[in-house]
């Protein structure tokens, strides 16, 4: 509107002053910056949260299918697919409801969160509170963890039992306006129960290693002794099938498992975007959190995925590689300026 | 025989049919409803908050008793308003007062300073984006029921059970504008 700005040197377009790239023919403006990053085409938040939902589906069936796959191979392999079918299913529902049951409060204990004091931290309650309103849902419990680090994560099954965990160096580091975005992203989780997903994903791809390492173990140990030609004919072929399986399952399942953790990324930021209408602040937010720091208190590879921002491995170059938790900062930030750019 | 299956099997698919799209009809007016309710919540809390906030400003703003004044004004005209768009109208006007007392609190350091403005503020200002959150989520809730009731060939449904329309909870036109007060 008022502020300027800046026609695009390809085509002419006038663009906002914060765009990335060409609203018009999405040539980047800042060519040294984007060169390593991947185009993004400029779609509204609700699609874009759409369609990260679309794929996150595919994703997840595949995770399925993968599992199954496994469990009905080596179960051929022993003569019996219902038996391998059903042992995959057995294990997948004890470590289920193992996780199930064990609840999120495991999480705000390794990061030694501590619940968040009305009168120190009210702004903080009064924004989560006021993203509770914006999403329609019903208030987290709101957790302060002790760390100059800047970062944020959200636990709970359900919604109803979230919670919201921030570091003090975010409360100090960011604005009203940031740690509103902020806060949306992890509502955005909330909402989506991506928390769910999450843990989902994590037995899955857990069960998976472990079927493919019993298969394994049990694959040599019993191949000099010729079980499997008393078992019937033809099974030996199915034994190497198996093999190969059991190899490479565990290693495909935990690469759909992050690819899965980076479209969850990006559809809380959408959903984040939409919540707030004001996809810039979460953008700001990112951009100081990459400037400083992400530790926090108690960080470990099991709970990375929970955060808004990887609190390992936050901004190396290679973070789009693909066993990453997080899309690189930079893409993320670029997509949020998209969004705004579209008139959000 | 077979056509009278096909017309009995037509009228249960068509009933059901029916059912489902009147209970998507009260599932969403009641989130209208709850919305709503919430809006009202946050509008009570700043009804609530002015007369504090005015108690503690009024000492160190002895030049500017009418922005003060037309606060007052303004919650007064607010509380006693009804109907949606009444009361749109008047909490507007509200919002656009108080905008234009805090333009005015800015040019006083030492009442910026103040640890019970600081806080008033806070809570102001939470109370205001609670209201515009609460106010996006009323008016979401609003256009999907809206689009339902217009949309074929649920729109049937709605006539024959008198479904309505509801209002948007309307951004008034001085939200969009700069406040004024102090330019005089």
């Amino acid at each position: 509107m008022a502020d300027a700005g800046h026609s695009c040197p390809e085509c002419g377009t006038p663009n906002t002053a914060g765009a990335a790239y060409c609203n018009l023919c999405q040539e980047p403006f800042a060519k040294k910056e984007s060169s390593s990053l991947r185009r993004v085409p400029m779609i509204p938040f609700n699609e874009a949260a759409a369609s990260n939902v679309r794929l996150s589906r595919l994703l997840f069936f595949l995770l399925f299918a993968a599992f199954f796959g496994l469990g009905g191979v080596i179960g051929k392999a022993y003569g019996s697919v219902e038996l391998g079918l059903s042992l995959a299913l057995i294990l997948y529902a004890i470590l289920a409801s193992a996780a199930w049951f064990s609840g999120g409060s495991i999480v705000l204990s390794i990061h030694d969160a501590r619940e968040a004091d009305p009168a120190e931290h009210r702004q903080l309650l009064n924004v989560v509170e006021e993203m509770k309103i914006a999403a329609g849902l019903p208030m987290p419990k709101v957790y302060v963890m002790q760390s100059q680090g800047m970062n944020a994560f959200a636990a709970g099954r359900k919604p109803d039992e979230a919670s919201i965990a921030v570091t003090t160096g975010l409360l100090s580091g960011l604005n009203r306006e940031e740690l509103q975005g902020v806060v949306a992203h992890e509502m955005a989780h909330v909402k989506s129960r991506d928390t769910l997903y999450n843990i989902c994903a994590a037995i899955l791809v857990g069960a998976v290693a472990l079927l493919a390492d019993m298969f394994l173990r049990d694959a040599f140990f019993f191949r000099g002794r010729g079980r499997s030609g008393s078992g019937g004919r033809g099974n030996a072929a199915f034994i190497l099938l198996g093999i190969v399986f059991a190899l490479l399952a565990p290693l495909a399942s935990r690469l759909l498992q992050m690819s899965i953790s980076r479209q969850r990324e990006y559809h809380a930021d959408a959903v984040g975007a939409e919540i707030t209408r004001n996809p810039l602040g979460l953008a700001s937010a990112l951009e100081k959190i990459s400037r400083g720091g992400a530790e926090v208190p108690g960080e470990n590879r099991g709970t990375q995925h929970l955060f808004i921002v990887n609190p390992l491995r936050a901004f190396s170059a290679g973070s789009s590689a693909l066993m990453s938790t997080h899309p690189p900062t930079g893409l993320r930030i670029q997509r949020l300026r998209a969004m705004a750019g579209e008139g959000g | 025989m077979t056509a009278l299956w096909i017309v009995l099997a037509v009228v249960v698919v068509m009933a059901v049919a029916v059912v489902v799209s009147y209970n998507r009809f009260i599932r969403q007016r009641n989130l209208v409803q709850e919305s709503w309710r919430q809006v009202d919540v946050e509008l009570k809390r700043r009804h609530d908050l002015i007369p504090n906030l005015v108690e503690v400003v009024k000492d160190y703003m002895s030049y500017e008793q009418e922005t003060l004044a037309r606060v007052v004004e303004a919650r007064g005209a607010a509380v006693s308003a009804r109907g949606t768009a009444a009361q749109a109208k008047a909490e507007n006007a509200l919002t656009e007062s108080l905008k234009s007392l805090f333009a005015v609190v800015e040019n006083y350091p030492d009442l910026k300073a103040n640890t019970n403005v600081a806080s008033l503020s806070e809570e102001l200002t939470t109370t205001e984006n609670k209201i515009s959150f609460a106010r996006q989520y009323y008016n979401d809730s609003v256009m999907t029921f809206n689009n339902t009731i217009q949309s074929i060939p649920s729109n049937l449904i709605a006539s024959v059970f008198e479904f309505v329309p509801s209002e948007y909870f309307a951004a008034g036109e001085g939200e969009k504008s700069v406040p004024k007060a102090d330019l005089r």
